[in-house]
């Protein structure tokens, strides 16, 4: 019955050794994923990055500001001077809420009166969102009940009232906020194995020697492999987005154009990843693994699935490193905030640099292999 | 002018030397035939003939070009067919003919007509739209060598052309090289048969990445190493082939013997060769026959490698 079982067993063990690479990704690609996954699924939110404009400046408000930052939900990461600074830091994505303290706030809570403490929250990441407002609720309540027991208040009005406003996805629906993630981690899929798998595919068939030996040049054999790999990801891009407009009910509240332009620049960081990919792998199911250690980052550390906020510092800054955070960033903000050109030029420019960098790197090893 | 010279041409991997030291030269309209063992170095040589790899040391010139500064030249004027298929499956015969016409630049007023040809030239006319992948071994490597005609090399470099196809298939093959080597193209041929090494104008045989030797197939025939002074090359034919072959390697006067299909080919001192077979009867093989022949060239690859075995590595000669 287990005739043979031996000699398989046996044999195996051979194909495995033999296959290092192949071996060192079965091997990375669980490790990696228990490591990402363990520190990003915590649905918990801390450090919630907050901007202040603090009107009143006294050593009332500022406890109340301490309070925040005690509570681990805020990190006070600027102080605006103005309404308009306020609402900017929230549309370009700075800080997901903003805290105005009106500029009577101590002299309301010594006159026994009530303050009003307006709040913006970016709704569009609802899960951030809906802590960040319970958390805003229990702060002025507690403050208030604070200043209850000291006895100073003698009206019916909670002494410190919060007036939290949602500015976008108002209602806080979910799909909203993934969405448009899911539009960079499908276009980074693609266009990564296309263009992985048509070089690879060429390596495994014997038929990038062949060219080698015609007069093609290195580039034209490069480029005229990655343009209409670009040109797939493009249409991809554009039928994405359609049916994150017309069956998900997404709208595109910014500018189409713009959101054209920067998905250029994602574009081309995901043709490098290929290249690069490319120039790694011997085979296609080595491709498919490669593409995997890609995908992995891109899924769990950009902020796609869980806020970047939250995690420990390594792996905060590890998701710094992943292409798809700025362009997720983008898209959130062009898709749900509205926002413009220059509110998100600084995430374009990093994502231009990085993609820079990995297609300057994965052009300089694909010359390399087919030397 | 050679089509093809090289000169102390050495490649090193390493601390691993595939090819070393190696010089020969190729004239126009020959057929050159590349013959060694698996792993000699015979396609590091048309890798760096080709201009895919650059030799560690040494120098060749093809078809008037360095090899290392001039390569895109190179490049225009050869054909370059490899071991493994390597077309594009999922295209059609047309199709691989058009990519690589256009890869070759031929201009397009030309193009159509210079297709045309090299499909009349290989017979692959009623298989226009046939996927390559769907093309059985032989008409694959047709195409091959129709992709590799389309741009009108003076140069092939065919490596192991003949590899998996069939014998019909194979001698086509080999009379559509003839027919263009007569119009002046010049073939570079790797193989591991013996008889399309026979209808190679030039032949070269590499051993352990050194080149042994190269010349004609009758020069190399008539070698003093292959024959030597005083001996003589016998068939002989008798049954119990492996038995006789023993027997004959214990007697003096017989230098060497191989097994060659049905008969055995024995080196023998020529002053013995007349009594060799009361020699054979004494043995016990009473009705063998026994007749005078040319070396074939697999004889002199056998007595080439066996005398280098023994030279290099103190391996001797063997007799069984």
């Amino acid at each position: 019955m287990f005739r043979g079982l031996g000699s398989i067993i046996y044999k195996e063990v051979f194909h495995i050794f033999r296959d290092p690479k192949t071996l060192f990704l079965m091997l990375l690609i669980p490790g990696m994923d228990m490591i990402v996954f363990g520190y990003a699924i915590d649905l918990e939110v801390r450090n919630i990055a907050t901007s202040v404009y603090n009107l009143d400046g006294r050593r009332e408000s500022r406890e109340l500001l301490d309070m925040f930052t005690n509570s681990g939900y805020f990190a006070i990461t600027e102080h605006v001077h103005s309404e308009e600074e306020m609402t900017r830091s929230v549309v370009q994505g700075r800080t997901k809420v903003a805290v105005r303290i009106p500029p009577d706030y101590t002299d309301q809570l010594v006159r026994g009166g009530s303050a009003t403490i307006q709040v913006l929250l970016d709704g569009s990441d609802s899960t951030v969102a809906m802590q960040a407002l319970q958390a805003i609720d229990a702060i002025g309540l507690s403050k208030s009940l604070d200043i209850i027991a000291e006895g100073v208040n003698r009206r019916d009005r909670l002494p410190v009232e919060t007036r939290p406003r949602v500015l976008f996805n108002p209602d806080m629906k979910t799909p909203n906020f993934m969405i448009p993630g899911l539009v960079a981690i499908t276009m980074q899929q693609v266009t990564l194995m296309l263009t992985a798998l048509s070089i690879v595919r060429e390596k495994e068939q014997g038929t990038l020697e062949q060219l080698m030996v015609t007069p093609v040049s290195r580039m034209g054999l490069m480029l005229g492999k990655l343009i209409p790999c670009a040109i797939i990801g493009c249409v991809e891009t554009a039928i994405v987005l359609t049916i994150m407009v017309v069956v998900f009910q997404v709208p595109i509240a910014g500018s189409v154009g713009l959101l054209a332009l920067f998905s250029l620049a994602f574009l081309f960081t995901s043709l490098g990843m290929g290249l690069l990919t490319s120039t790694l792998a011997s085979n296609q199911i080595q491709a498919v693994q490669f593409a995997f250690v890609f995908i992995l980052p891109a899924v769990l550390l950009s902020g796609f699935m869980f806020p970047l906020e939250s995690m420990p510092t390594p792996i905060y800054w590890l998701g710094q490193a992943v292409p798809a955070t700025y362009f997720i960033r983008i898209l959130r903000g062009i898709i749900l905030r509205g926002a413009g050109f220059y509110d998100l030029l600084p995430q374009a420019l990093i994502l231009t640099g990085i993609g820079f960098v990995v297609l300057v790197l994965a052009a300089s090893r694909f010359h390399k292999t087919i030397d | 002018m050679p089509v093809i010279e090289a000169k102390h041409l050495t490649r090193r991997f390493g601390s691993f030397t595939a090819v070393d030291d190696v010089s020969f030269s190729i004239e126009e309209g020959s057929i050159f035939g590349f013959l060694g063992p698996n792993g000699s170095g015979k396609s590091t040589v048309i890798r760096m003939l080709c201009g895919l790899l650059r030799p560690s040391d040494g120098t060749a010139t093809v078809l008037g070009h360095d090899v290392i500064a001039e390569v895109e030249s190179i490049k225009r004027n050869i054909g370059y067919m490899s071991q493994q298929f390597s077309l594009y499956g999922d295209l059609s015969v047309m199709e691989n003919l058009n990519f690589y016409a256009r890869i070759y630049a031929i201009p397009r007023r030309e193009m159509k007509e210079r297709i045309e040809r090299v499909i009349e030239i290989v017979g692959i006319g009623d298989y226009r739209r046939r996927l390559a992948r769907n093309l059985s071994g032989g008409w694959k490597q047709r195409l091959a060598l129709a992709c590799a005609l389309v741009h009108g090399p003076k140069l092939l470099f065919l490596d192991e052309p003949t590899a998996g196809i069939d014998p019909v298939a194979r001698r086509e093959l080999w009379n559509l090289l003839f027919d263009l080597s007569g119009q002046g193209v010049t073939f570079f041929v790797t193989t591991h048969y013996m008889d399309e090494a026979e209808r190679c104008s030039h032949v070269g045989y590499i051993y352990y990445s050194k080149l042994i030797t190269c010349g004609t197939p009758n020069e190399l025939k008539h070698m003093p190493e292959v024959t030597p002074e005083g001996a003589v090359r016998l068939e002989v034919r008798c049954p119990r082939l492996s038995m006789a072959m023993r027997y004959l390697s214990t007697l003096s006067e017989v230098h060497d013997t191989t097994i060659f299909g049905d008969s055995l080919h024995v080196l023998v001192d020529a002053r013995a060769a007349n009594t060799l077979i009361d020699e054979l009867e004494v043995g016990g093989f009473g009705n063998a026959t026994v007749a005078s022949i040319q070396p074939s060239l697999e004889d002199v690859f056998v007595t080439l490698t066996r005398n280098r075995d023994f030279e290099e590595r103190g391996v001797k000669p063997s007799r069984v």
